[in-house]
Parts: C-alpha cells; sequence; structure tokens
C-alpha cells in the first residue's frame, strides 16, 4: 500500500512540475512581447516598459520561471493586469461560486446515475431498461447550455421559483445562494448523469456475469443482496474513474453554463481574462485547475486501492 | 427415499432442448459420477438442482431434494436450501472467488446469512472450516485476499464455503480440471473425507472417466442431453455394456499406433540444444529503496532433443515448464546460458536474424478458442507462418500450401474460407496444428495442446501428433502435467521441479519407474483408468 501511494504522490508531482513548464512557456510562446500584447497596439512605449518591468519581463527565462513557481508555492498568484487587485483575491471570490456549484453538480449526477445504472443492468433488456437507457442516450445528446435554457423558462421565467441567473453572494444568505446555484448545477449534472449512468450499468453487467457472482448465489443469498455486496464494489473501479474527470470538468469546464446563468465562477475569470489578454491571471489560473486535477486524480489512485485490495501490493 | 430424485427431467433454452428425460437418484452419503463430454447437459443437470438457471431456460419433469419439490419452490425457499442444504463448487477456481473481499468474509458470510449467528460465531465457524479444508490460521488469516492464494488453496476456500454448514448434498462440478494431477489428487482425497464425515451425498461431474471412477460409487453417462447408462461404478465400466459408454473408456485410455522410427534410423546430430537455461523474473518489492531478490524459474536446465524425437516436459503448475519453452521458441531470453537451434545460437539475437530458425520452429497452445483472431479467415490464420520464408508465397501458391495443410490434419481444403467461430474445439485445434506445420518445421513445442478437449477428440488429436511424426518426421516438445498424453506419444520424457529437471529417460521407464520424489508424486497422483477399474472391482466384489 505504501508503495502505491509513494509511486502514486510522486506520478502527482512530477505532473505538476512538468504542467507548470507547459503553462509557463505557453506564456512565453506566444508571438511578440506578452506587455505590449496586454496593452494593445495603441499603447505608449512607456507604458509597455513600465508593465515588462512589473511582469519582470527583462530577467532571463530561467530566474522568471523560478520566481514565478516559488510564488506560485506561497499561493502568491500575482496581481490582475485588468482588475489591478491580487489574482489570489479574485480566485477565491470565484471559488465559493464555482466549487459549491460543482459539488452539488457532481453529487446529483452520482445519486442520479448510480442507482440508474444498477437498476439498468440488473433488469437487462426488460422495458425498464430500455426506458432508462433511452432516456440517458438522450441526456448524452442534448446539450446542457439548451437543457440551462428549458430550466430557466420553466422554473424561472413561468414558476418563478428560482432567479433566472445572477448570484446574490453567500452574504445574502445560505438559501438565496444556493437557490440561484440549483438550477445550472442540474443543467450541469443531468448529461454527467447520463453518461456515469451508461458506465455503471455496462460495468455492473460486466462483473453480474463474474464467476464469483454465482460462488455468492449458490451460497444462498438472494440476488439484491449479491448485487450490492458483491457486485457493486467490483464495478466501482470505471466509475471512480470517470467521476474523477466529471468533477476536474465541472471544475474548469462549467464556462458556458456559468455564461448562461451569469454566474461569477471560475470558468468565467478565465474566460474573461483571455478577452482582455489578462496573461497574469491567465496562467496562474490555468496552473491553478491544473493543481486541482491533479489532486482529484491522486484522490481517485488512492480510492482504487481503497475499493480493490489486489492494487495495494501491486508494485 | 433418497436424497436426490431426478425423473424425466427435460430443460429447453428458447427451442434448443438441453435435457431429455433425466433420471438420476443420489443417497446420503453416496458419491455419484456425472461424466459426458462438453455439451451433454451435466453442468445444466446440477444447476437445474441449485435453480441457478439462466432466467429463459424452461424446466419441465420432477426434482425432489429431501423431499422437497425444487422445480416448484418459490426462490426464498432455494435460498434457504441453496448454501445450507446444498453446496457447490466449481470449476475455475481461480474466479469463484470475489477479489474484493477476504476470504474470512466470503466464507463467514453464508454462515451468518443462515444461521443468524453474530460476526464473531460466524467467523470462529469460517476459522473451523478453513483449518479442514487444510488452510491453518498461521498461514492463512481470515484476512488473506483471494489473489494471495494460489488455485488449489482458492478452490480449498470454495470448498470450505460450499461445505461451512455441513450440507446433505454437495455438488462438485469439474472441481480439479483446473489443477495440476497433485493439487488435484489433494482435493478428491478432501471431498472425499468431508463426505464420510459428514454422509453428505457428493454429486461429482467430471468429463475424466478416471477421476470419476476412483471417486464414484455410482456412475451416470450422458450424452446430447440424455442418460445413456447408469449404474453401479466398476461393473458398469468394466463391461462397458452401453457403446457409447466403451466409446468414452476406450478414447480414455488411448494410445496412438506409433512405429519406432529411433530404432531403425539413429539421427545422429542434435536438433536443440539447451545449456545451463536459467531465468529469473524481479521478485516482490518489500521496500522502494531495496532491490527484490528475484525469483528464479528456471534453474540451470540443459538437455537436447534430436531431429523426429517426440520428448515430454511434464511437471506441475507453476514448475518453470511454459517459462522454458517460452525460452526455447526465443519469445523470452534466458538469464543465463544458451540455447542453439540446428546449430545457430538464438539467444542475444535480434528479430531478423531468428527468422530462419522461427520457419523451423512452431507452436500449438492450449486453449484452441483464445489462438485465433475471429475476425481473420482460415486461409489468413493458417498463412501466416509463411512470413518467416525466404520468398512469400502469394495469391495461388499461398492457397495451396494452405490446403496442403488442411488436408494434412484432416480438414477439407474448403474450410479455408471459413472463420475460425464456424469449427468446434477439436477442428480448432487441427488448425493450430495446420498453422504450426504449414512451413515443414523441425520442431513443434506443444503446451498442454489436448487439455482443454474431450476424450474422444483428444484421441484423436493424439493420432494427428503421432501421424505427423512419423509422416513429416517432426520433433515434438509437449508440455504437459497430464502424463497420459506423455505416454501416449513421447518417446522421453523430462520431469521439471521447481525450475530445475530433476529426471529424465525414457517415457516408459521414467513413468513406470520413477526414482525422484518430484516424478514419484506426479506418477502416484494420476488418475489411471485402468488401475481405478481394477481397484473398485476389488471393493465392489
Amino acid at each position: 500500500m505504501t508503495a502505491y501511494l509513494t509511486k502514486r504522490l510522486l506520478i502527482a508531482l512530477v505532473t505538476l512540475a512538468v504542467a507548470s513548464v507547459v503553462v509557463f512557456s505557453m506564456i512565453e510562446i506566444v508571438p511578440g512581447d506578452p506587455a505590449r500584447l496586454m496593452l494593445g497596439m495603441n499603447a505608449t512605449a512607456d507604458a509597455v516598459q513600465a508593465l515588462r518591468d512589473q511582469m519582470g519581463l527583462d530577467q532571463p527565462l530561467l530566474v522568471r520561471y523560478v520566481d514565478w513557481v516559488s510564488r506560485l508555492l506561497t499561493f502568491d498568484l500575482g496581481k490582475s493586469y485588468t482588475y489591478n487587485v491580487p489574482v489570489r483575491d479574485l480566485v477565491l471570490e470565484r471559488s465559493v461560486v464555482s466549487l459549491p456549484l460543482a459539488m452539488i453538480a457532481l453529487a446529483l449526477s452520482t445519486l442520479i446515475a448510480i442507482p440508474v445504472g444498477i437498476f439498468s443492468a440488473e433488469r437487462r433488456g426488460r422495458l425498464a431498461d430500455t426506458i432508462s437507457m433511452g432516456a440517458a442516450q438522450i441526456g448524452v445528446a442534448v446539450p446542457n447550455f439548451w437543457f440551462a435554457l428549458l430550466l430557466i423558462y420553466v422554473f424561472a421565467v413561468w414558476l418563478h421559483m428560482v432567479p433566472a441567473g445572477g448570484f446574490p453572494g453567500w452574504s445574502a444568505g445560505v438559501w438565496p445562494a444556493l437557490k440561484s446555484l440549483i438550477l445550472p448545477a442540474i443543467a450541469l449534472a443531468l448529461p454527467q448523469a447520463a453518461i456515469l449512468s451508461r458506465v455503471t450499468r455496462s460495468a455492473m453487467l460486466e462483473v453480474l456475469g463474474e464467476d464469483y457472482i454465482r460462488t455468492a448465489r449458490a451460497k444462498g443469498m438472494p440476488r439484491n443482496v449479491v448485487l450490492w455486496h458483491h457486485a457493486l464494489r467490483n464495478a466501482l473501479i470505471p466509475v471512480l474513474t470517470i467521476l474523477g474527470l466529471q468533477f476536474a470538468f465541472l471544475l474548469a469546464g462549467a464556462i458556458i453554463i456559468e455564461n448562461v446563468f451569469y454566474l461569477p465562477g471560475l470558468g468565467r475569470l478565465i474566460f474573461q481574462a483571455i478577452t482582455q489578454r489578462d496573461l497574469i491571471v491567465v496562467e496562474s489560473v490555468v496552473m491553478l485547475l491544473v493543481a486541482v486535477v491533479v489532486l482529484v486524480n491522486l484522490l481517485v489512485d488512492i480510492s482504487y486501492a481503497i475499493v480493490d485490495p489486489r492494487l495495494r501490493t501491486r508494485r | 427415499m433418497s436424497l436426490l430424485e431426478i425423473e424425466k427431467l427435460s430443460l429447453n433454452i428458447g427451442r434448443v432442448p438441453i435435457l431429455k428425460d433425466v433420471d438420476l437418484t443420489l443417497d446420503a452419503g453416496e458419491v455419484m459420477g456425472l461424466v459426458g463430454e462438453s455439451g451433454s447437459g451435466k453442468s445444466m443437470t446440477a444447476l437445474t438442482v441449485m435453480q441457478l438457471l439462466p432466467s429463459v431456460a424452461k424446466a419441465k419433469g420432477r426434482v425432489h431434494f429431501d423431499g422437497i419439490d425444487i422445480l416448484a419452490a418459490p426462490e426464498p425457499a432455494m435460498c434457504k436450501l441453496r448454501g445450507n442444504k446444498i453446496g457447490m463448487v466449481f470449476q475455475e477456481p481461480m474466479t469463484a472467488l470475489n477479489p474484493v473481499k477476504t476470504i474470512g468474509e466470503q466464507v463467514a458470510e453464508g454462515i451468518r446469512w443462515h444461521t443468524r449467528a453474530s460476526r464473531a460465531e460466524a467467523e470462529d465457524r469460517a476459522r473451523k472450516i478453513l483449518d479442514r479444508v487444510g488452510l491453518p490460521a498461521k498461514k492463512f488469516p481470515l484476512s488473506r485476499y483471494p489473489h494471495e492464494l494460489s488455485g488449489g488453496q482458492r478452490q480449498r476456500v470454495v470448498i470450505a464455503i460450499a461445505c461451512a454448514l455441513k450440507p446433505k448434498l454437495l455438488i462438485a462440478d469439474e472441481p480439479t480440471t483446473a489443477l495440476d494431477v497433485v493439487l488435484q489428487a489433494q482435493i478428491l482425497d478432501l471431498l472425499r473425507d468431508l463426505v464420510d464425515e459428514n454422509r453428505m451425498g457428493l454429486l461429482l461431474i467430471s468429463h475424466d472417466l478416471a477421476v470419476v471412477t476412483e471417486m464414484s460409487d455410482r456412475i451416470t453417462v450422458m450424452r446430447h442431453g440424455e442418460v445413456m447408462e447408469t449404474g453401479e461404478t466398476a461393473p458398469t465400466l468394466s463391461a462397458q455394456d452401453h457403446p457409447y459408454t466403451r466409446q468414452l473408456a476406450q478414447a480414455s485410455m488411448h494410445v496412438p499406433a506409433r512405429a519406432k522410427i529411433r530404432g531403425t534410423e539413429q539421427p545422429t546430430h542434435d536438433l536443440l540444444q539447451v545449456e545451463a537455461v536459467s531465468r529469473d523474473y524481479p521478485g516482490h518489492r518489500t521496500s522502494l529503496f531495496r532491490k527484490p531478490e528475484p525469483m528464479r524459474a528456471v534453474d540451470g536446465v540443459s538437455f537436447s532433443m534430436k531431429e523426429g524425437q517426440s520428448t515430454a516436459l511434464v511437471g506441475r503448475s507453476g514448475c518453470g515448464k511454459s517459462t522454458l519453452a517460452r525460452m526455447i521458441l526465443a519469445l523470452d531470453q534466458p538469464t543465463g546460458g544458451a540455447i542453439r537451434f540446428m546449430g545457430e545460437q538464438l539467444t542475444g539475437r535480434d528479430e531478423a536474424a531468428l527468422k530462419p530458425a522461427r520457419r523451423n520452429m512452431q507452436v500449438v497452445f492450449q486453449d484452441p478458442y483464445g489462438s485465433f483472431n475471429p475476425r481473420h479467415k482460415v486461409e489468413r490464420l493458417v498463412a501466416e507462418p509463411l512470413h518467416t520464408l525466404e520468398k512469400q508465397p502469394q495469391g495461388s501458391e499461398r492457397r495451396d500450401l494452405v490446403a496442403r495443410a488442411l488436408h494434412e490434419v484432416g480438414l477439407k481444403p474448403a474450410d479455408m474460407d471459413k472463420y475460425p467461430h464456424e469449427f468446434s474445439g477439436g477442428q480448432r485445434q487441427r488448425l493450430s496444428i495446420a498453422r504450426a506445420i504449414i512451413t515443414r518445421p523441425k520442431l513443434v513445442v506443444a503446451d498442454e495442446p489436448v487439455s482443454a478437449l474431450d476424450v474422444s477428440i483428444r484421441a484423436q488429436i493424439l493420432d494427428l501428433f503421432a501421424d505427423l511424426n512419423q509422416q513429416l518426421g517432426v520433433a515434438y516438445l509437449f508440455i504437459t502435467h497430464d502424463l497420459s498424453v506423455a505416454r501416449a506419444i513421447t518417446d522421453d520424457v523430462m520431469v521439471m521441479h521447481d525450475g530445475k529437471i530433476v529426471e529424465r529417460g525414457k517415457t516408459s521407464d521414467v513413468l513406470g519407474n520413477p526414482q525422484s520424489e518430484a516424478a514419484k508424486a506426479l506418477v502416484s497422483a494420476s488418475p489411471d483408468l485402468r488401475r481405478a477399474i481394477a481397484k473398485r472391482l476389488q471393493e465392489q466384489g
């Protein structure tokens, strides 16, 4: 187990190091002078030089890289050029929207998908299976922003149950804040649930055909007990893999949904920073998201070892 | 009233009849052997008693167990019987246990379910039954996972699960087919003891007539879903009144006719020389910083083979025989030593330099189902080794070569336009052999080539091997744990144990009068039909 964890941890650290080089050089590869790029074509030479000084662009490449990484390690993400505030504050402010949104969406998707997947696998080829998998097929195919608009039309415009968009901030109270997150969370969760339920179903079907399921039945365990006690845990590995990928997507890839609901999340922060050519924000936030994704993958790897004892002893 | 009574049992899956009017009875403390070839309905009969049939199967007739009408019993009633009054042991121990649960959990689970015992009580009973099946607490604590056990040990766990609650009936479906002969003998001993201790009825399903004869009081012979013959084991098998019983018995004891070529023209030079070959595998790492101790799979093996010679390499599973074969085939590099084939060094050569050697040695694997790409036609599959030739035959020349090879293994040239799934297991093994001989190799390495086949098919394939040895003068290296294969078609035998060759000589000498411990163990554990019938006849008078 220790060997497995050490190896996974090392892999995560190496991934982070490589990613930092890639993100850093992406900014370098951008043709022309980053400072001029940020300021636009009409900027004066003095203004450009001032920004170059501020960004330390005149120093050698390696020095700047080391400097950037060491600042990142102390969670000093630099100062946004357009907002003129520390990027850290921007990130924190946006995370209190994006993080709860991703977590609610993930919880919803898991709670829907796993029971549906198991239910379908158990009734393979019967009417209930056909209906739920047909629904899942539609869920995969429908674009989430269109589904989001539909939700807004029904629940906000028509029923007035929740606001159509915007985020009042947690200072306005937990309930109003949650109310404005619930529709975007559903819009994000349903397509994910559709994918996850199909993965769960096929993983369960594979496991249900295994010899040890027959052994468990020969012990006298009823079908549903065998399903939950023997089959589910074995089917969990592919499900966990997809869950990890989905969390990363929900956190960083919610950009379209954030736009539809006018939510001040991380996705929109990057989107705006790119359109405003605020390279400092782009660089730092992308790196931060990479770190989160690597962390999530590490957690998924650890959960594999918890689920499957064979991985604990593997070299 | 018998413990188990099956009368006029018929079973259909869809419109396909699987069983027809099967009759079978079994008393407490009795061992009934159920024999037949694959597809004869043995396993389906057992699954009917357990009511673990696929949901589309429809059973008719009468199945009574201990006075309970099984076919009419509702599912909750069957759950009460399964694992409690009826236990079942399956063929494949490697996959029969849940990989994510400890053996303790898996044994205790059934006990808790049926007896409503507390966790501690159930674990206590699980410990006792594991001790009983030969898995002592010191080496096999309840916290062990299945992947930490060998095949034989896992089968003991499966038997512990089946026998934990002292069932009245134990059904064992090919319980030893996946194990080597020494393990087989141990598991069969264990089953016999458990039957005697608890007066269980044992329904032993096997395709191996010798195993069934050694174990059972009575046998039932099945074919195509019907019972051919049933009766006391020894009289039934010695009289062989029923033609199918006779066919099975004779196929089991079949020895191909081989003219002795070695006596007349003794070839002088060696075809294959293996000199002090070893192979290490990286061992299990215990620490991140210490280099693991290597595991030595093959340890200083030397031998040579002459042209046209047929040699058996026998040994228990895990003794290193397959690793040795892979190195001879240059599919794996030895850690030390040298292998020469037709005078050419094989070790340390690159793929291009190995081409001439590859065309002169081919291989036949155990599993006739797994060794063909299902999406290719036979012509392409059988022609595969032709790429090792200097001038690669194309078009009609290639088809002629494939047709000749198919003809030589008893298939029709027209078969080359079919796909592998259109052939039966025995026919597929003929295809493997056709593929192996198409380049006219000097040596064919065959890794358990008949152990996945039914007895009558097995007899035919052995005949084919013997025949090709005569016709083409091809030398064989047969890798097997089945001594009857070695006896049937090899001149010499080498016994391998723990990576070393511990005994070698003429097949009849070594197997008739083994000297080493390893060879003695193999010979005494090997089931032999003639010996078993003789023993039974004495016992049953």
